[in-house]
């Protein structure tokens, strides 16, 4: 029961840790996803089976604190999902570089989305700046914070779906 | 006879042997000799001394540590307390300051009415320029609201619910915000921009604009209401096959750091969007 409703609250929470601390410390004009690194850490988890419901709870919640269309963190989620899935029964041995490579690849998606649905809706955006003024800085600093939180969701995957001892 | 009549000599002789150290004494010159019998005596006496302070010291030590252990904890939960009083009463007087101010700007624009809110949290997204309050449709708020603090503009209600709202800033890159400039009285656009940087455009270039000039919303369009502040011009850009001049813009309003803004009320947008000329149909 505790890991169906588990990503509720957890989400909630870390939304409202991005929408009031984590976007109030901005590097340059950028800032981390924490929720995209959690949806991500999730995925890569190897005895987790709820990844998809993460990731479009995920989205459903982001989409509703935010300005942005409710598509765009939802597709952004889901497609880094299917790739962590992808990558996780691939290269498993190495969690850790998994996220790295996720993250990377999750970040780039889900900023060129948003950057390309703002654009298309007329505002003028330079792109060589929202490179090095948002989609870079959020780049380092979702990297910095991969490994911490890969730690963290690690614990908490561990601690929801014990592993079961053959006796 | 001998023994009886020595002893008052062996007396007087004394006495004048102890007068004569007293005199010696008064006029120093037994100091040396004073100094080399008291040496090994204050020795002594520091040493003695110094040894019973540490016994009484030991004896009655743990009695006071603890009294002093006791009274510590007790000056430190006082401590504490004073300090979360202190923070309170600067968070109080941070906002009084703020509140202060909002009530000089509404007595400023007494024609408008106010409702005060709390910034709560930006859009999560680092692309949109958003912030969220904790007033809604509850408290009166609706859509397209001005939304302004004690400097100047800051923007205007995008989205409501019951107990929150979002508010799109005039930095979002999608904003564009009819102005005035004065002194000179021209009209320009005021665009956001994804770096948050705002800047002006389509100012005729017969018009002579300067740095330090004021931005003023011009009321034009309907979506805000006129004459309120919104920034200094700091550079104009001006070529000669250009239609039009550009400038940039310092806002008076510091959005990094918005606590509190007031929503205004009583001013209705105008949506302009009917009057819009429609492409011709084929």
């Amino acid at each position: 029961m505790l890991p169906i409703l588990a990503p509720l609250p957890v989400l909630t929470l870390l939304v409202i840790l991005q929408s009031t601390i984590v976007s109030s410390l901005p590097l340059l004009q950028g800032y981390a996803d924490i929720v995209l690194l959690v949806i991500v850490a999730w995925a890569l988890q190897e005895r987790v089976q709820s990844a998809w419901q993460w990731s479009i709870l995920g989205g459903l919640i982001v989409g509703f604190v935010s300005a942005m269309n409710i598509m765009i963190p939802l597709v952004s989620y889901v497609s880094i999902t299917a790739l962590a899935l992808a990558i996780r029964r691939r290269i498993w041995q190495i969690p850790i570089l998994a996220m790295f490579v996720v993250t990377l690849a999750g970040t780039l998606l889900s900023h060129f989305l948003t950057a390309f649905t703002i654009s298309i809706s007329g505002a003028d955006l330079p792109w060589l700046d929202t490179l090095q003024l948002i989609t870079l800085p959020s780049l380092f600093l979702n990297l910095l914070l991969a490994t911490p939180v890969y730690a963290v969701v690690r614990d908490f995957a561990n601690w929801l779906h014990p592993e079961e001892i053959e006796l | 006879m001998n023994s009886k009549s020595s002893v008052p000599w062996k007396n007087i002789t004394l006495s004048l042997v102890a007068i004569g150290l007293v005199f010696l004494a008064l006029g120093g010159y037994l100091t040396p000799l004073s100094r080399i019998t008291l040496a090994p005596l204050m020795a002594a006496q520091t040493w003695v001394a110094g040894r019973f302070q540490a016994i009484q010291d030991y004896l009655t030590g743990p009695r006071d540590v603890a009294q002093l252990m006791q009274e510590n904890a007790a000056l430190e939960a006082e401590l504490a307390h004073l300090r979360t009083q202190i923070i309170e009463l600067q968070q109080q007087m941070g906002e009084y300051r703020i509140l202060s101010a909002l009530l000089d700007f509404a007595r400023a624009y007494p024609e408008y009415q106010y409702v005060g809110a709390s910034v709560i949290g930006r859009d999560p997204s680092p692309f949109l320029k958003y912030i969220h309050i904790n007033r809604g449709s509850d408290d009166g708020l609706r859509r397209g609201m001005p939304v302004v603090t004690q400097q100047g503009l800051v923007g205007r209600v995008s989205q409501v619910t019951a107990s929150a709202a979002l508010v799109q800033l005039i930095t979002d890159p999608s904003v564009t915000v009819d102005v005035r400039l004065e002194p000179s009285r021209a009209e320009a656009i005021l665009s956001g921009s994804i770096t948050a940087d705002i800047g002006l455009d389509m100012i005729l270039q017969d018009v002579t604009v300067e740095p330090g000039d004021l931005v003023l919303t011009s009321g034009l369009g309907g979506a805000y209401p006129p004459d309120i502040l919104i920034g200094q011009i700091t550079g104009v850009r001006s070529r000669d096959y250009d239609l039009f001049q550009s400038a940039s813009l310092q806002p008076v309003v510091d959005f990094a750091n918005l606590e509190i803004v007031l929503v205004i009320t009583n001013f209705q947008p105008i949506d302009t969007s009917p009057l819009m000329p429609m492409p011709a149909v084929p």
